[in-house]
């Protein structure tokens, strides 16, 4: 039964990435990747990440891709890339370097992932704990991080009125 | 109990991860490169969740959580860097961007 959903949801992640590259429009591109987001978020689930899976709809999904879609139609999509492409040749070694790349990935991680899965590590309750013991100096840099993104957009996004 | 091994995962990961950089590679509308660094992200997290289930600890998952408020930050402040080209110059192509300033 989980191998049927694992395959479908597998199946369904890969088709989805292949058309956020492949399509020329990127408002389709974003549409396929809500799609893949929502397939990971279900492998999320099957690995007992619940916590993981709704913060991957709420954030990603929601958050994420809303602004991607509002930066996409302010920006006229689907007229970027016409005209000659100046690095056609480059380009063209791109597909081979990146399956070696998934090769390579797939070998290293293969030998290093254990075939045991081990206990389900003790869902939200655990992960709060350990946000809030170890990782608490990563946990308050994230807020300056956020406040200095928040900071450095507005300044970007501000028009220059008078030099 | 899960039936499906966390190698299979991670070999999915990896190849979620092979696709986003061939976008990033292969396109060159600055919107979709960073839809595609998205898919990249992601990838690494499904990997990092899968180790977390390995070694049944919740540590891959907490980082996991890192790189999504990461990526949230950066998807902000990103954007607002395409917006701000985009205004100055009315045309987005990766290549014609090989000054710092303009």
């Amino acid at each position: 039964m989980e191998w049927i959903v694992f395959g479908v949801v597998a199946v369904t992640a890969i088709v989805m990435a292949v058309g956020l590259i492949v399509r020329p429009n990127p408002l389709h591109g974003a549409l396929f990747l809500v799609g893949n987001l929502f397939c990971v978020a279900v492998l999320f689930l099957m690995l007992r990440a619940e916590f993981l899976a709704l913060a991957q709809v709420i954030v990603y999904a929601g958050a994420i891709m809303v602004l991607f879609m509002f930066a996409i139609m302010l920006l006229i999509p689907g007229r970027a890339e016409a005209g000659p492409d100046p690095l056609a040749r480059a380009r063209r070694l791109a597909l081979p370097l990146a399956a070696v790349l998934g090769l390579m990935i797939i070998l290293v991680a293969g030998r290093t992932g254990g075939p045991a899965p081990g206990e389900p590590p003790g869902g939200v309750g655990a992960i709060g704990r350990l946000l809030f013991t170890d990782y608490l100096f990563p946990f308050e840099v994230t807020s300056l991080l956020l406040l200095a993104a928040l900071v450095g957009a507005l300044t970007l996004a501000k028009r220059r009125t008078s030099p | 109990m899960s039936v499906v091994p966390p190698a299979y995962y991670v070999g999915l990961s990896a190849i979620l991860f092979a696709i986003g950089a061939v976008g990033v590679l292969v396109r060159r509308n600055p919107l979709v490169i960073f839809m595609s660094i998205e898919l990249m992200l992601n990838a690494a997290n499904l990997a990092f969740v899968a180790f977390g289930r390995t070694h049944g600890a919740a540590d891959g998952q907490v980082i996991v959580f890192f790189v999504m408020t990461v990526a949230a930050a950066e998807v902000a402040v990103g954007l607002a860097i395409i917006v701000a080209i985009f205004r100055a110059r009315f045309r987005i192509n990766v290549d014609d961007l090989a000054l710092m300033r303009w």
